[in-house]
């Protein structure tokens, strides 16, 4: 370990201050502490005994993700050998999953770090952690087929305008993740959507259809996967996004750590239900007939719910607000897939809407806390 | 039923903001402060709600090919359609006088902070297109185009305190220095009317 400490020192020699490439500093300091992490913590004075900090969070976010991501990778193969008739042997699965799944990864977290990293050095600040999730989810929520230049222009859009642009990790207005699906889904709609992107090879071999279970509703016909396999998530759809059991392992370690708010996951579930059973009494077509508790199996709702809405940045921050926040997703997630028959998916469209409102529905919360208080004082 | 699909077919799927972009000079200028955006915006729902029914009003018994019907066999054949611009900016010019007398008298703050931009509403394109898009769109009666103002009205409110809020948030944001101001906030609108897109295609 110290060999490899002397040698990189070496290396960043002419990135010290004075050096040569001083300019480029940050770049270096972020493989530094990817590779080694560094021993820096404070040593005199009052400081927070809690040493939660950015990286911190957003490792446990990371760990959240990964039952979803794994159980993705191995659906991944068993929707493509299952369709196919061939045997769905555990590894086989696993390693066809991460043939696909591993260069989406790779291609959004290197162009996002790229450009991270430049605009670190056009802000003269250090590279924070902020991207490492972001990146992660983008890949989890795209198509399996989605070709690789596509995904890497959504992440440069999304990285640049979407985060950048505002200041960079905690000041972005809209999810980048979701900015990134949005923008691939406006720009390129035949890769995104239809019956034939959702299970791998299903454009190139005719035998294997990738119709999701919402996409199928849409169509008007009636779901043919059971409700166990829903729940499990051996149903065709984005990477991360198809097994609740995996994703609420992933909700447990949120909420047990404090990163995600149980108000907005819960919210989500109420606004959701609620809707749902509205549609279900009035039942005109197959989406509105599809029971309520379904609708919050299939589709994004549960990833959505778990892992974007309660993005704290671009959610609602105050507590009251979160509530609101958190149930007019699940409100408008179920309105969109009903009445839009364009994107039978509605939980991206949802949180987005709501990532508009979020900084509106804070300001009407703290007005309200402000008259309260106010009254309480003039009482007292 | 047909009210209130035109209502929420107004603010949601052809929000004036979102869907046509139009209004945007005073969407723009004044929505530094959720306060003012609000005082703004009911102001524009207050004209919009008013001016387009009166437009219609003028529109079917005025302007239209055969308006005129009701004054005798011989005014049938009459179309003062090519009157429609002056006769519509006509009336949203006074009702904006009107509002702005309001305003002056019961909140002198406000009117304070609208500055300039409140008589500005009467050359707000949102107002003149709620009253075009009305003539467009063949309303069966004079309660639907109210309708239809009123819902575009909201919209537009919605529109504009939301970005308030928005602008309000990001006002210690490390915003790259050429973007401070104007540039962020157009791209905020650009990427708030894809969040609006969730809307469009929706058929009521």
């Amino acid at each position: 370990m110290d060999f490899l400490r002397k040698k990189f020192d070496e290396i960043r020699k002419p990135f010290n201050p004075g050096g040569k490439f001083e300019k480029f500093a940050p770049a270096i300091n972020s493989i530094d502490t990817l590779m080694f992490v560094p021993k820096h913590n404070t040593h005199k004075g009052a400081h927070i005994r809690d040493g939660v900090d950015l990286k911190r969070v957003m490792v446990t976010v990371i760990f959240a993700l990964l039952p979803a991501m794994f159980f993705g990778m191995y659906n991944l193969g068993y929707q493509h050998f299952s369709q196919l008739g061939e045997s769905t042997a555990f590894l086989d699965c696993m390693i066809f999953g991460a043939w696909k799944f591993l260069p989406m990864l790779l291609v959004s977290y290197g162009v996002g770090l790229a450009i991270e990293i430049g605009f670190a050095i056009y802000n003269k600040h250090e590279v924070n952690e902020g991207y490492l999730v972001s990146g992660m989810l983008i890949p989890l929520i795209m198509p399996v087929d989605f070709p690789l230049w596509m995904l890497a222009v959504s992440v440069v859009f999304a990285v640049f305008i979407g985060k950048e642009a505002f200041g960079g990790t905690g000041m972005n207005i809209f999810n980048p993740a979701l900015i990134a699906r949005a923008f691939a889904f406006f720009s390129y709609a035949p890769q995104m959507s239809g019956d034939k992107v959702w299970v791998a090879d299903a454009s190139t071999i005719d035998a294997v259809s990738g119709e999701t279970i919402l996409g199928q509703l849409a169509a008007g016909a009636h779901s043919s996967w059971s409700v166990l396999d829903m729940f499990l998530g051996y149903v065709p759809g984005s990477v991360g996004e198809t097994s609740v059991l995996a994703i609420l392992i992933g909700a447990a370690i949120l909420i047990a750590t404090g990163v995600g708010s149980w108000k907005i996951m819960t919210g989500v579930v109420i606004g959701g239900a609620a809707m749902g059973l509205i549609f279900n009494a009035l039942g005109l077509n197959a989406l509105m007939e599809f029971p309520w508790w379904q609708h919050l199996l299939v589709g994004g709702f549960a990833f959505g719910a778990v892992f974007m809405a309660t993005d704290p940045v671009s959610g609602a921050q105050t507590e009251k607000g979160k509530w609101i926040y958190g149930i007019l997703i699940g409100f408008f997630a179920i309105m969109i897939r009903v009445f839009n028959g364009a994107y039978p998916e509605g939980m991206m469209m949802a949180i987005l809407l709501m990532n508009v409102f979020a900084p509106t529905v804070d300001h009407y919360v703290i007005a309200g806390n402000i008259k309260k208080r106010k009254k309480r004082l003039k009482a007292a | 039923m047909e009210y209130i699909n035109i209502f929420v077919k107004s603010i949601f799927i052809d929000n004036m903001v979102f869907a046509y972009f139009l209004g945007m000079c005073s969407y723009l200028a004044v929505s530094k402060t959720v306060n003012t955006a609000v005082g703004l915006g009911a102001a524009v729902v207050f004209v919009l709600s008013i001016t387009v029914p009166v437009n219609f009003l003028i529109d079917s018994y005025l302007l239209k090919p055969g308006a005129l019907s009701w004054l005798g066999e011989e005014y049938a054949s009459i179309d003062l359609s090519f009157l429609s611009f002056i006769m519509f900016i006509a009336v949203i010019a006074s009702m904006v006088q009107l509002v702005e007398m309001i305003v002056e008298r019961f909140a002198p703050a406000l009117y304070g902070a609208l500055g300039i931009f409140l008589p500005l509403i009467a050359v707000n394109c949102a107002i003149l297109g709620g009253s075009l898009f009305m003539q467009q769109k063949d309303f069966a009666n004079v309660g639907e185009s109210a309708v239809y103002g009123l819902g575009s009205g909201i919209g537009w409110l919605l529109a504009i305190v939301a970005i308030a809020a928005i602008r309000e948030k990001i006002a210690y944001s490390h915003i790259p220095g050429p973007l401070k101001g104007l540039g962020i906030t157009f791209i905020i609108t650009g990427l708030m009317a894809i969040g609006f897109m969730s809307f469009s295609g929706i058929k009521l």
